[in-house]
């Protein structure tokens, strides 16, 4: 999947920052990055090096772009909730100060040729890199509705936007503090049938993206998903975030979610076996190549000794830890 | 102008600066960043003979000026690295070092043989010394005899002038003794050191943060350990090629590997966080040799383990 080189590959970039806005929960970032704003494309990230030089942090924090814009030669916006030591330091910034940002990374959000009908699903700030994609979108001559929600209404991002620019917009809180009570995806049936949606495009945390895309499957609508999964580098040498993605080829694959992604069809995500790995992956503990099991056996013993040793415990582990810690509706892809 | 070639083995690499095998991958993403022809070298992400899926996730835990990670060697195998990678690295011109993993002596020995078979491959890194397999057993790193066995078969399949460097751990006891036994095996030269095993938990959740529970610690909190690791090797052992690896941040954290030691430097987590960096290393040491008014690498390999007096005299000599 990663074979074709990005034509406009990412930029490392020293930008210079410009605004740092609070948006409710939330934080909202300019910085001044003419190589990346050129090269963005709805979807697509900006990893940030935070805690300046001397940096006892080492990862980057990856956000998804929200805007850019031509002025100061290019900007590039992106929103943030404060998790940690790492997005405290990141709210902390001033106007010229000056960030380590790469970017554009990932693969952006796929735009229909023929004018359609588009629902946006966000989840926290999940919603951020969905308005630049309407923009996109309308430029194709496409019709954008949005469906947009989080634990509250201050943790809802762009309902205001979504409300001025949509077609329709709906908004859910599950304290009913701005909109319908509930979850994004107890109206997601309505909605569809409301706006007679012909695709789907969702960005926000991973159980909203499962549930999303199993109520597109019964309305047999494609669903394009936007992921947020820990990253530690964002251009794809790290291996730490990968998730289970079943190819054309019927072939589930453990696949990077910052190079192959952030953007995946929904119903090649293998949801329930995220923070897994399915025991059918393509080199999952007990596959074999099929040419070498006859010359391999005593490998392949060992091999499915240790799978049964050590498999259930981790998977068992993973179900539960993972996805009950990390997300309410804030949709995080850093991991602090 | 700092001379700074140097030599792997009896091959010569234009500058020590490489990565760090699995965190380079096979250099195509680097490369979006930086020259990889203008680095010594490229040292992949180990190689296994059939596609491996790794550990679940999470993965990494950021840990004080270091990070755990718990990959579990993904990769797509050995077919998939000589088809796409080794050509890719060598049509930039990039020099290839092949960082080799296996779960047996005999699965290091065919990776080996297929790799004395494919042109271009510069030096094999022998993994021996990956902390994140199901048993720690299987950490050969940790057993002198288990070491030497697996260089010795490696040694033994692969092309005489493709040197073989043995990476090792520094959870061992006394890791001269394992060194040693990789040397007497065969071993060309040595890659200290892989990261250590660590363990971080989320007090939130009161479990553990990584889905596999342990990973390997490396970045700058490793460097000190790194630094005692080449420096206790390079003393046992002065006529042995090391390449020193472990929180290396900066020109100047590199002249550190390199005076206790080292001949070759490898630039592992930090590209994670400056994808650059191997570039900005190599420009960082090329001007702290300079402003020593040092003219050759070579000069300072283990310098540190001279006496006090000599490089202030080496340095006065410069003067006249």
């Amino acid at each position: 999947m990663s074979e074709t080189e990005v034509q406009a590959g990412p930029v490392q970039v020293r930008g210079t920052v410009l605004t740092v806005r609070r948006v409710d929960a939330y934080y909202a970032m300019t910085v001044v990055a003419p190589g990346i704003a050129a090269r963005f494309r709805p979807g697509q990230f900006v990893a940030v090096a935070v805690g300046g030089d001397d940096t006892s942090m080492l990862l980057r924090r990856a956000f998804s772009i929200h805007d850019v814009r031509p002025d100061h030669g290019g900007t590039v916006e992106f929103v943030f909730a404060v998790h940690g030591r790492g997005t405290e330091w990141l709210a902390r910034c001033r106007a010229r100060d000056v960030l380590d940002i790469t970017g554009p990374l990932g693969r952006p959000f796929p735009v229909p040729r023929d004018p359609v009908s588009c629902l946006l699903v966000g989840g926290g700030y999940g919603s951020a890199p969905l308005f630049a994609l309407a923009g996109r979108l309308r430029e194709r001559r496409c019709t954008v509705d949005f469906l947009i929600g989080a634990a509250s209404g201050d943790r809802v991002f762009g309902a205001l936007t979504a409300r001025r620019t949509g077609r329709t917009a709906t908004i859910t809180t599950e304290d009913g503090s701005l909109g319908v009570r509930g979850l994004v995806t107890d109206m997601l049936g309505q909605v569809i049938h409301e706006a007679r949606t012909d695709v789907i495009y969702a960005c926000g945390p991973m159980p909203m993206l499962r549930q999303v895309t199993a109520l597109a499957g019964r309305y047999d609508i494609p669903v394009q998903a936007c992921v947020e999964e820990a990253m530690a580098c964002g251009i794809g040498v790290c291996m730490t975030c990968v998730l289970p993605v079943t190819g054309s080829d019927g072939i589930t694959r453990m696949v990077r979610s910052c190079v192959d992604g952030p953007v995946f069809r929904g119903e090649q995500v293998r949801w329930d076996d995220v923070g897994t790995i399915p025991f059918d992956a393509f080199g999952a503990p007990g596959w074999e190549p099929r040419t070498r099991r006859a010359s391999e056996a005593t490998a392949a013993g060992r091999a499915a000794g240790s799978a049964a040793a050590g498999s259930p415990a981790a998977g068992g582990h993973a179900a539960g830890g993972p996805a009950a810690a990390s997300n309410g509706t804030d949709g995080r892809r850093g991991h602090d | 102008m700092t001379d700074l070639r140097t030599r792997l083995g009896h091959v010569e690499l234009p500058n020590p600066i490489l990565t760090a095998s699995g965190c380079a991958s096979s250099g195509r993403e680097l490369a979006q960043f930086i020259d990889v022809s203008k680095i010594g070298a490229i040292v992949t992400k180990s190689v296994m003979l059939g596609p491996r899926s790794g550990r679940p996730t999470p993965r990494m835990a950021e840990t004080p000026s270091g990070m755990l990670n718990s990959i579990g060697l993904q990769g797509p195998g050995i077919d998939s690295f000589l088809q796409r990678d080794l050509p890719w690295l060598l049509s930039r011109g990039a020099r290839a070092v092949v960082s080799i993993a296996g779960g047996t002596v005999g699965e290091f020995a065919e990776l080996a043989a297929r790799l004395s078979d494919a042109a271009g491959v510069t030096a094999v890194e022998v993994n021996i010394s990956c902390p994140n397999v199901e048993h720690r057993g299987q950490v050969f790193a940790c057993d002198p005899a288990a070491s030497a066995a697996v260089v010795e078969a490696v040694r033994g399949r692969t092309r005489y002038d493709i040197p073989v460097f043995a990476k090792l751990s520094p959870d061992v006891t006394d890791i001269v003794s394992i060194a040693k036994a990789c040397v007497s095996a065969g071993a060309d030269g040595l890659s200290l050191i892989n990261t250590l095993l660590g363990m971080v938990i989320d007090t939130e959740t009161m479990r553990p943060v990584l889905a596999g529970v342990t990973g390997g610690l490396s970045g700058p909190a490793i460097r000190p350990i790194a630094v005692r690791c080449i420096w206790q090797v390079r003393e046992a052992l002065p006529g042995v090629p090391i390449i020193g690896m472990g929180g290396v941040k900066t020109g100047q954290d590199a002249l550190e590997l390199i005076l206790a030691g080292a001949s070759m430097v490898s630039v592992g987590t930090t590209n994670f966080h400056d994808p650059s960096a191997c570039a900005r290393i190599l420009r960082e040491l090329d001007e702290e040799l300079s402003r020593r008014g040092i003219d050759r690498l070579s000069d300072v390999v283990g310098l540190a383990h001279e006496p006090r007096t000599a490089p202030r005299r080496r340095l006065s000599g410069m003067r006249e």
